[in-house]
């Protein structure tokens, strides 16, 4: 019945976002009539409804009804609730359900609360929304119903796979969706503001809460993919430049650009066309890598449920609405308004800096992305790897850093360099005082140097723009900003300690001997053989000791799965104030040894710390901006309901 | 500006595709790298059977020697470091590493088999069109 | 120091409004290309059609017998899957090929240039879904049946005669194909 009820609920929805297309379409075109009145209540109302169906498959799986398809091939009624729960979005299926969920309720949501934008542009907008929309109900519905009933009912579920029991593959790509639907609704507003082509700072601050929201679950989800991979892999790496890891980098190079030239727009009335513009390019990252990710058209090193026909069916969705939305770009850009003009020393000036850079490094990543697919075109077979994506990049990322430690400071439309000498002489000692440290710590790698270097400089110039303000009345929006720069820089400094800090040592030894790696002294006191649901494991039992300080055990793993069968090794980590120790077992080599690969990594904790804040501070901004919008828009809103009183 | 942007863009461009052909590594069968080495110290990967019995680790216990072979020709190869737990004699490996001038293949990352889910795409290749080579070599 | 003149933000020409769209028609381009190349696995062998080579093979586990050209000629259609405990992707089409025993399909293998203990390793891991195993060391079999590569599988009638031959992998959807051939081969 629930089943029933939940596949009602989603032709329901798909049907309502049918209105809303139809309905906003021939308001947008004037011929709409009344029908202009009923775009806004079929978002709420397929927002509710899509949530509904969503719930519906989350009951499924929380009772276990095995007489779903969906649930006997992906649950298990031994499964902790949670799991259980959170199998309703780990499979194809679920997953697109709460793809259309989430952009459901974000439709509803900009169609209750927005009432900035011209009414012509909002319609606009809700249409290309339910457009977008009506493309994954379609596919739900046509060729991945989740809610398919199994007759017979399974005795037992299927899916009973302790490797996707982690809480973090429970909520990382949830996370990454979040992102990506909220990088829809930018891309909405985007086709909007190109059919009415009315672009201004109202369409921006309608924009920026959605950008600001998908950027900050962005950043989340690639901070906590980042560690996954660096503990799961058991590779001592923390980015590997694979195609699954720049497929989540892409989108959020293109909200961070798009980021700052929306509150451009928002505050200066400039850089019109290109924000559009980046609206649109910025949900296209997210289809593409979603696309390159599940079609398998690149390998790579996380193993993913690669599906070549749904991969098609991504393309074919991308080739519709990315191709429709270039081809109004192209056709209407032109005729937008142009926006305030600014000078080159000035704020706006910086932040064009900052956009350019980041979309130069964007395309330079997408490029090396894709270039193994370009030479196999010509039947050569490459890779790329660090050795291309790591200086390429750098070459973007150096002076958009120098830029980032002056363009805070720098005064909207007009500036003088001149006024910036002491807060950059600041910076430039500060850089100064990080090169010693670096050379007399004896770190080596040049780009290291220079990341060391930069995160010096840009951690005492991020916190720059506080200097003579009362720190209590400091609007949230610029602690928002000072945090997430001063996150960059922590970040930077993280990576730079790893690369050019970090101790290696690749060892055999025997029961009962101790290796020494940097400051620590581990011991191998024995492997013994151990055992979990469905995995043997060879654990190492080691002891370690900082600077002879108390011993702390160390117990890696190398395990063997068998359904389905894989094996792992299981790093151990010891964190510690100054850094991690990772430690991992590898096989027996003759003469009772074993092999062993341990790290030092000083401060590598700092890269996910950094991360962690550049989330923080786009929280902060995000809460300034929504508070004062609701401010706004009560005070708005008693004023219109006074009106409707009084009119009638 | 917008000129200055589209520059910046269009070096991004042009830098890009000059890294890529000298910073992408190339994949290499063993007739392959035999007939024509790539110049010592870059990076490119090796592809090809482990040979039976070629399989010895040093004495240190980290360092193996191995032959990589497509029934053509036959690469030594160095590794130090733990071996991905799957690979063994007689199987595809992908060897990520460099040429040295005597000949010797040095790895530094086995793409044997992450997990058995994970095939690298040229070993998937090579399943198909260098087996024939591997198995003529058998005969 | 002086401020320099406004910077007038121009109005972009029209061609450069077009470039996304062109870099995006590349893309696709691209990518379409890179989805279309595999290409079909569905390749026309010259052994469909032909009889069975004749080969007696040994055992290439204790628990099953070995494998002989006659072990074919029993009037029903079985499939022969052409394996090996060093491949990598044969792990892969272990689930098909047990769904497929559950139908009731028979199956039968021949391991490739294999060892016992390997072999036994190879099944206790992934399932055993055959009925009997031949060893093939020195891969005279696998060349007879016109067989490039490991994995492949050949759908077999009730008279010894090779009806369909499988090039590669079964992934889930080649199931039905493969259910199909065995139906016809009825």
């Amino acid at each position: 019945m629930i089943a029933e009820l939940g596949l009602a609920a989603l032709w329901l929805a798909a049907s309502l976002a049918a209105l809303q297309l139809l309905a906003g379409a021939l308001a947008v075109a004037g011929k709409g009539g009344d029908m202009a009145g009923l775009v806004r209540p079929a978002a709420v109302v397929q927002g509710l409804l899509a949530l509904m169906s969503f719930a519906a498959l989350i009951l499924l799986f929380a009772r276990t009804d095995l007489s779903v398809l969906l649930v006997a091939t992906n649950s298990h009624s031994a499964k902790p609730l949670v799991f259980k729960i959170a199998g309703a979005w780990g499979n194809h299926e679920g997953s697109m359900l709460l793809w259309v969920t989430v952009m459901g309720l974000a439709g509803g949501f900009v169609a209750l609360i927005d009432r900035r934008l011209p009414e012509r542009t909002m319609l606009a907008t809700l249409a290309a929304q339910a457009f977008v929309s009506l493309g994954f109900y379609g596919f739900l519905l046509m060729s991945s119903n989740p809610f398919a009933r199994l007759d017979p009912a399974a005795a037992e579920g299927a899916g009973l796979n302790p490797l996707l029991q982690d809480i973090g593959l429970a909520f990382h790509p949830p996370t990454l969706y979040l992102g990506y639907v909220g990088l829809s609704v930018a891309f909405s507003f985007a086709v909007g503001a190109l059919i009415t082509r009315e672009v201004g700072p109202l369409f921006a601050r309608a924009m920026r809460p959605w950008v600001l929201g998908a950027w900050i679950f962005l950043t989340l989800g690639i901070t906590a993919g980042s560690y996954w991979a660096y503990y799961e892999l058991g590779w001592g790496g923390w980015w590997f430049w694979d195609p699954v890891e720049n497929a989540s980098l892409m989108p959020w190079l293109a909200a961070t650009a798009l980021l700052h030239s929306v509150s451009v727009l928002a505050s200066r009335d400039a850089l019109r066309t290109w924000t559009v513009m980046l609206g649109v390019v910025a949900f296209s990252m997210s289809m593409i890598g979603t696309f390159l990710v599940r079609s398998g058209i690149l390998t790579s090193v996380h193993a993913f449920a690669v599906d070549p026909e749904r991969g098609a069916f991504i393309l074919v969705l991308l080739a519709i609405y990315i191709g429709g939305a270039l081809v109004l770009f192209g056709l209407n850009a032109a005729s937008i308004s142009e926006g305030k003009r600014f000078s080159v020393v000035s704020r706006e000036g910086a932040l064009v800096v900052n956009n350019v850079m980041l979309s130069a490094i964007l395309g330079v990543v997408l490029f090396g992305t894709l270039y193994p697919l370009v030479t196999e075109a010509f039947d050569t077979r490459v890779s790329v790897g660090p050795p291309y994506f790591n200086p390429v990049s750098a070459v973007f990322f150096v002076p958009m850093a120098l830029v980032l430690m002056a363009g805070p400071l720098l005064r909207w439309r007009q500036d003088n360099a001149g006024r910036l000498g002491r807060p950059l002489i600041i910076a430039a000692l500060a850089m100064m005082a990080a090169l010693l440290a670096f050379v007399l710590l004896g770190g080596g790698g040049t780009l290291a140097l220079i990341g060391f270097v930069l995160a010096g400089g840009l951690a005492a110039a991020s916190v720059m723009p506080l200097k003579g303000r009362n720190l209590r009345r400091t609007p949230l929006a610029v602690w928002g900003m000072v945090v997430a720069h001063f996150g960059v820089a922590v970040a930077l400094a993280g990576m730079a300690c790893e690369s050019a800090f970090s101790v290696e040592k690749l060892v055999a030894v025997r029961i009962g001997e101790s290796v020494v790696v940097g400051p620590w002294r581990v011991v191998l006191r024995g492997v013994e053989p151990v055992a979990g649901p469905n995995w043997t494991a060879l654990e190492a039992d080691m002891t370690a000791s900082y600077q002879d300080s108390a011993t702390v055990a160390v117990r890696p793993q190398a395990r063997s799965f068998w359904s389905p069968p894989q094996q792992t090794s299981e790093a151990a980590l010891v964190t510690h104030r100054f850094g991690q120790l990772y430690a991992v077992l590898g096989e027996a080599a003759e003469g009772g040894r074993w092999q062993l690969r341990l790290w030092w990594k000083p401060f590598v904790t700092l890269i996910w710390l950094g991360g962690l804040l550049i989330a923080l501070g786009g929280l902060l901004a995000l809460t300034s901006r929504v508070a004062f919008d609701m401010r706004r828009g009560f005070a708005r809103r008693r004023i219109v309901m006074r009106r409707e009183d009084t009119g009638r | 500006m917008l000129v200055i942007a589209l520059a910046v863009l269009a070096g991004a461009a042009l830098l890009a595709a000059w890294a890529l052909r000298n910073q992408a590594s190339y994949f290499y069968v063993p007739s392959e790298i035999v007939a024509s080495p790539p110049e010592p110290g870059r990076a490119v990967r090796l592809g090809g059977m482990v040979e039976k019995g070629s399989l010895r680790t040093q004495a240190d216990g980290v360092t193996l020697m191995f032959v990589v072979g497509d029934g053509k020709a036959r690469v030594p190869v160095r590794f130090s470091g733990i071996a991905p737990s799957l690979f063994v004699e007689g199987s595809g490996v992908v060897a990520e590493g460099k040429m040295r001038a005597d000949g010797t293949f040095v790895a530094d990352n086995l793409l044997a088999k992450h997990d058995e889910n994970y095939v690298p795409r040229e070993l998937e290749d090579m399943d198909q069109h260098q087996a024939r080579q591997v198995v003529s070599e058998t005969r | 120091m002086s401020v320099p003149p406004p910077l007038e933000p121009r109005r972009a020409s029209p061609w450069a409004l077009w470039l996304p769209l062109i870099l995006f028609a590349g893309f696709l381009a691209l990518v379409i290309h890179g989805l279309t190349r595999p290409g079909s696995t569905e390749v026309e062998s010259a052994m469909v059609g032909k009889p069975l080579p004749a080969f007696a093979l040994e055992p290439a586990v204790f628990d099953r017998p070995g494998l002989a050209t006659a072990d074919f000629k029993v009037g029903k259609p079985r499939l022969l899957n052409i394996f090996a405990s060093w491949c990598v992707p044969c792990a892969i089409e272990a689930p098909q090929l047990e769904s497929l025993r559950r139908e009731g399909v028979a199956i039968d293998g021949i391991a490739i240039r294999d060892r016992r203990e390997d072999v036994a390793a190879f099944l206790a891991r992934n399932g055993n879904p055959f009925a009997r195993i031949g060893k093939d060391d020195v891969s005279a079999v696998q060349l007879a049946l016109g067989s490039s590569g490991v994995p492949e599988s050949f759908v077999i009638d009730g008279k010894g005669v090779i009806r369909y031959q499988h090039i590669g992998v079964i992934r889930a959807e080649d199931l039905p194909l493969i259910r199909e051939k065995l139906e016809e081969a009825q």
